[in-house]
């Protein structure tokens, strides 16, 4: 088993309480199942739409990233699977793709030196 | 509450679960006191709770540890607010509060602090009505509560009321332990009331969950339900609006909750499936007999002293043979009835018990022996508990007077 990165694109933030409610409950229902199966190594956590961004030598600080909807990282969560391609195919089952977004499969670098 | 928030905290921390029910409460009276009472009461103090048990889990995410299937849930933001939101749905409310009465039965507390705790976290008593349901000192209960939930707290965790030879393994403690709370709000011995409805309906609450259960719709639950049904049916009249103690004989039948024994019956039926014949089965046979009962001398007093011999030999002790004197007197005639009761064995024990005293009373008066019963109730009138008590005794004195005057003309 390896370790992977699911980075969420395409939250829907301006929903009422209620669709809220069903929303979280979805995520919630397919976090259990991947729990079951034995791939969820760490839930993560949903991400406010923006915060600040710090760049270059300068270490300059400012508000953002102001990107489009749909390119705002929303969240993350670790996942292990057997491959890359194992992993992608969990991601399908994201609640987060039935409202146009996406999920980003990242495999975690072994950094060796 | 408590009940769920122990499920979420695990029981381990219970005191933090008391803490938040504590704080929801405190809110309501600040907020309340401003904007008036809203429509949904509870459904407003379930919410405070949530929300405040969202503060803490946040807050203390990495100060405590919590239930270990839970934690993960509680720990992202993913699932925090949809998992709380699950706990604290209806069936989850009941699961929980069927494993906290399970829980509050542990082998290791005595069967009064099992009631105890059971008023206390799932009936929401405080210390000092709990005290007057057990006629016993605020200082008393002050102490064993904090001791009772200590234990509590002790174990790993909640009850496992999945797990059946757990489950049936525990089932007759807990069983008993609500016998004990209805009988604390039927048969009070409460230096204020000799009867507590409150409590009944309580027991009666815990006992619906039990049948709720697939592993606790056992034949002995149906029968301390039909029970339970059948003695609460008769409340209205055995005190009546003017607060007077009436006993069996005297009760205004009309105002018997029908609907309440034809309830009593239904789960009576429903408890003779199968082969087990317990105490609560007998009692509420018993309490059936009286319920079809239209008057008194309808009784079929027979019945009655065969079902008692029957809980003789389950559960003989000095009250259940009382009360079977009581009825072989109402069968045979007040000599039988006193020659019942004075060969009760054990028959100190009921020393301090007025009633005991009064049965002896009651056969004398029919004997017509006066004067002995006129001795024998003043006997039960000073061993009474309550004002209630104490009025039915001084009334029945002063009907003896009456009839003494009434043979003197």
């Amino acid at each position: 088993m390896s370790d992977f990165t699911f980075l969420y694109r395409g939250r829907d933030t301006n929903a009422s309480p209620e669709q809220m409610q069903k929303t979280m409950e979805k995520w919630r229902a397919w976090f259990k199942q991947l729990g079951e199966q034995g791939h969820l190594k760490d839930i993560g956590h949903p991400l406010e739409q923006s915060g600040k961004v710090i760049r270059g030598k300068q270490k300059s600080v400012t508000d953002g990233p102001f990107a489009e909807a749909k390119d705002v990282v929303g969240g993350f969560t670790l996942i292990q699977a057997r491959d890359l391609e194992q992993a992608a195919e969990l991601s399908k089952g994201c609640p987060i793709l039935e409202v146009g977004g996406s999920v980003e499969v990242r495999p975690i670098q072994a950094i060796n030196m | 509450m408590v009940a769920v928030l122990t499920r979420i905290f695990g029981v381990h921390n219970l005191a933090l679960a008391e803490d938040v029910v504590q704080d929801a409460f405190c809110r309501a009276l600040e907020v309340w006191s401003f904007r008036g009472v809203p429509e949904n009461p509870s459904a407003w103090l379930m919410t405070a709770a949530k929300n405040r048990a969202l503060d803490v889990l946040r807050r203390e995410k990495t100060a405590r540890t919590y239930e270990p299937e839970l934690s993960r849930w509680l720990q992202s933001e993913w699932t925090l607010a949809s998992e709380v939101e699950e706990m604290f749905s209806d069936t989850a409310i009941k699961d929980d509060q069927l494993r906290m009465m399970f829980s509050c039965c542990h082998p290791q507390l005595p069967e009064e602090a099992q009631v105890m705790l059971m008023l206390h976290i799932l009936c929401g008593f405080g210390i000092h009505e709990v005290a007057c349901a057990f006629v016993t000192t605020y200082t008393a209960v002050e102490k064993r509560i904090p001791r009772a939930k200590k234990v509590l707290a002790g174990s790993k965790r909640l009850f496992d009321t999945q797990a059946p030879s757990d489950f049936s393994n525990r089932l007759p403690a807990v069983q008993r332990a609500l016998y004990l709370l209805f009988n604390e709000g039927y048969h009070g011995a409460s230096a204020e009331f000799a009867v507590r409805a409150d409590l009944c309906d309580e027991a009666m609450r815990l006992a619906k969950l039990l049948l709720e259960h697939p592993l606790g719709a056992t034949p002995s639950s149906y029968a301390l339900s039909a029970l339970m049904c059948l003695n609460k049916s008769r409340l209205s009249a055995r005190v009546d609006a003017s607060g007077k103690l009436n006993s069996l004989f005297d009760q205004d039948r009309s105002l018997w909750d029908q609907k309440l024994i034809a309830e009593g019956l239904r789960l009576l039926e429903l408890s003779a499936q199968g082969s087990e014949l317990t105490e609560y089965h007998v009692e509420a046979g018993i309490a059936a007999v009286h319920a079809i009962s239209p008057t008194m001398g309808a009784t079929n007093w027979q019945e009655i002293v065969s079902l008692y011999d029957s809980l003789m030999t389950i559960r003989p002790t000095p009250i259940v043979a009382l009360n079977r004197a009581i009825a072989v007197g109402q069968r045979d005639g007040a000599d039988c009835g006193l020659h019942e009761l004075r060969t009760i064995p054990d028959s100190d024990r009921l020393a301090k018990y007025p009633f005991y005293h009064a049965a002896f009373a009651e056969f004398e008066l029919q004997n017509g022996q006066i004067e002995d019963a006129i001795a024998h109730f003043e006997s039960a009138l000073k061993l009474a508990r309550n004002h209630m008590e104490r009025h039915f005794f001084e009334t029945r004195i002063a009907s003896c007077h009456a009839n003494m005057r009434a043979d003197q003309i």
